[in-house]
């Protein structure tokens, strides 16, 4: 068994009196690429959040490369890195100076060498001068996986990678994802509403309702646990049946 | 506290300010307008029926000094609203940074940008009005320091409240030193003030600061009695600034409101 990464022990999140996560528990090891999925309020986001220490949980014990994330964030964030669809790069910046920027927030060592290999890799030198708010989606967001990817994380947090991403350019990011993590041995935490996105590139899928972990497998083994014929038929059937689910669960 | 990390933050809003036009601009815009007003106002009021003397010093070097503070605390506050404008504080806040690595960039800045500010102001108001500020001496240095930290101090106290109540109330980034305004003594002596507001103004360290250089100005020399007295409250006001800023901090991780700023 490969080493774990990432240990998660009936995680509580509470804001007030919604219950976002409820109780959840997992295990994440070393080069797999994990698949958070569930529909809106499920808690995947949330789950994300207190990986990432944005928010506190209300319960339970996080730990990643083996620390306790509270008392050791600043050491963990150091060998992680997180893209997401919803965040940016200051926009008026050129591409190379927001490289620079996190290349020295990260302490990366030959951080012009590692952002032209990276920019390579991305297949988008051509950008490096370019001011970033005038980028297309799918260069923004191969120039924010570029900053996802400079400090050479050993733990990658992608939270709808592909989102507003047109099939084509969405089909390249997932296979440069897989070649970057085959590469690289990158482990990586995965959510997206994008079914297609999940089976193509996850290893395992955790999936989420009403907080709480319903289904745990590959992405076949989860799709036959559901007697279904694809992940999204999956998800439609979680959606709309999930009280169920966990009811039956109990 | 790890210098490279804080060294990269500061370049970040280097590139920032020094890419934007509006920004730059921005910077001298207001300060600059008020100089002009004010000081053609107050050479109008020397030179027509009402000839206070010395008035023009005492404006203009109070104009300049509270422009050191206010953009002391919009340099702190306005980093941060930068990165929630630029959908870039997760990035931020997900990167090995520590919240007191993030505060001390924000300083940093902030001397930056108030010095270039001042410096600006200085230069205009002796072309202008011939008023050296420089004239007042190495009194500059401890008031100039005392206004900064107390600008920090307010600005900690501004972004706190940002960070737990959201972009909703990103006014009090402009609205908060003018609450200070009217109590710190920067435009009239202390005791010209109400006898029941002086103990009040006397708790701002700024207060201070605007007696000793109306003191200085006057000739009399720096008394060590106002820069002790503004260094102490601001010693008092900064730690305090810190603790309510980790507090706040504390609750939008609570409550998620980290993310929620970041993504808005």
């Amino acid at each position: 068994m490969a080493e774990s990464i990432v240990q998660v022990e009936h995680l509580r999140k509470e804001f007030k009196d919604t219950v976002a996560v409820a109780d959840v528990s997992f295990e994440i090891h070393r080069g797999e690429i994990v698949g958070l999925l569930g529909a809106n309020g499920a808690g995947k986001t949330t789950t994300i959040q207190v990986l990432l220490g944005l928010t506190t949980p209300t319960a339970g014990r996080i730990r990643i490369f083996g620390q306790d994330f509270e008392s050791h964030r600043v050491e963990i964030l150091q060998r992680c890195n997180f893209s997401s669809a919803y965040t940016g790069l200051p926009s008026n910046l050129k591409v190379w100076e927001n490289l620079l920027i996190f290349a020295k927030l990260y302490q990366v060592k030959n951080h012009r060498q590692k952002t032209d290999e990276l920019l390579e890799l991305l297949e988008i030198s051509h950008l490096r001068r370019q001011i970033t708010g005038t980028l297309s989606s799918g260069e923004s967001t191969r120039v924010n996986l570029c900053k996802a990817l400079l400090n050479d994380p050993e733990l990658l947090l992608l939270d709808e990678p592909t989102a507003s991403l047109d099939p084509n350019i969405a089909d390249k990011v997932r296979k440069l994802l897989r070649r970057v993590q085959r590469e690289r041995g990158i482990t990586m935490i995965y959510t997206s509403h994008n079914m297609r996105d999940v089976e193509e590139i996850c290893d395992r899928v955790l999936f989420l309702n009403k907080g709480q972990i319903i289904a745990e497998g590959t992405p076949q083994q989860v799709i036959d646990q559901f007697q279904q014929k694809s992940l999204e038929d999956v998800f439609i059937q979680v959606a709309r049946s999930g009280d169920l689910l966990v009811e039956e669960e109990k | 506290m790890n210098w490279h990390r804080i060294s990269a933050l500061v370049l970040r809003y280097t590139f920032l300010y020094t890419r934007s036009v509006p920004r730059i601009v921005e910077m001298f815009f207001w300060p600059v307008m008020e100089l002009l007003v004010w000081g053609m106002l107050t050479q109008y009021l020397q030179t027509g029926p009402f000839k206070i003397p010395g008035f023009i010093k005492f404006l203009l070097g109070a104009m300049i000094f509270w422009d050191i503070l206010y953009r002391s605390q919009q340099a702190t506050t306005l980093s941060f609203l930068e990165d929630i404008w630029s959908r870039n504080l997760l990035n931020i806040f997900v990167a090995p940074v520590r919240i007191s690595e993030f505060i001390v960039a924000t300083y940093c800045v902030g001397f930056v940008k108030t010095l270039i500010t001042a410096a600006g102001l200085s230069v205009l108001a002796a072309v202008c009005y011939h008023f050296n500020i420089l004239s007042m001496g190495l009194a500059l240095i401890p008031l100039f320091l005392n206004l900064l930290v107390m600008g920090w101090a307010v600005g900690m106290v501004t972004t706190g409240m940002i960070m737990r109540w959201g972009q909703a109330s990103e006014n009090l980034a402009w609205g908060i030193p003018f609450l200070i305004q009217p109590f710190c003594a920067a435009f009239y002596p202390l005791d010209s003030m109400p006898a029941w507001i002086r103990p009040i103004s006397l708790a701002i360290p700024a207060t201070h600061v605007f007696e000793g250089m109306r003191a200085v100005l006057a000739g009399q020399g720096l008394s060590f009695k106002y820069v002790l007295c503004a260094a102490g409250l601001n010693l008092i006001y900064l730690t305090g600034a810190a603790i309510f800023f980790r507090f706040m901090y504390g609750k939008a991780r609570k409550q998620g409101l980290l993310a929620k700023l970041g993504t808005q």
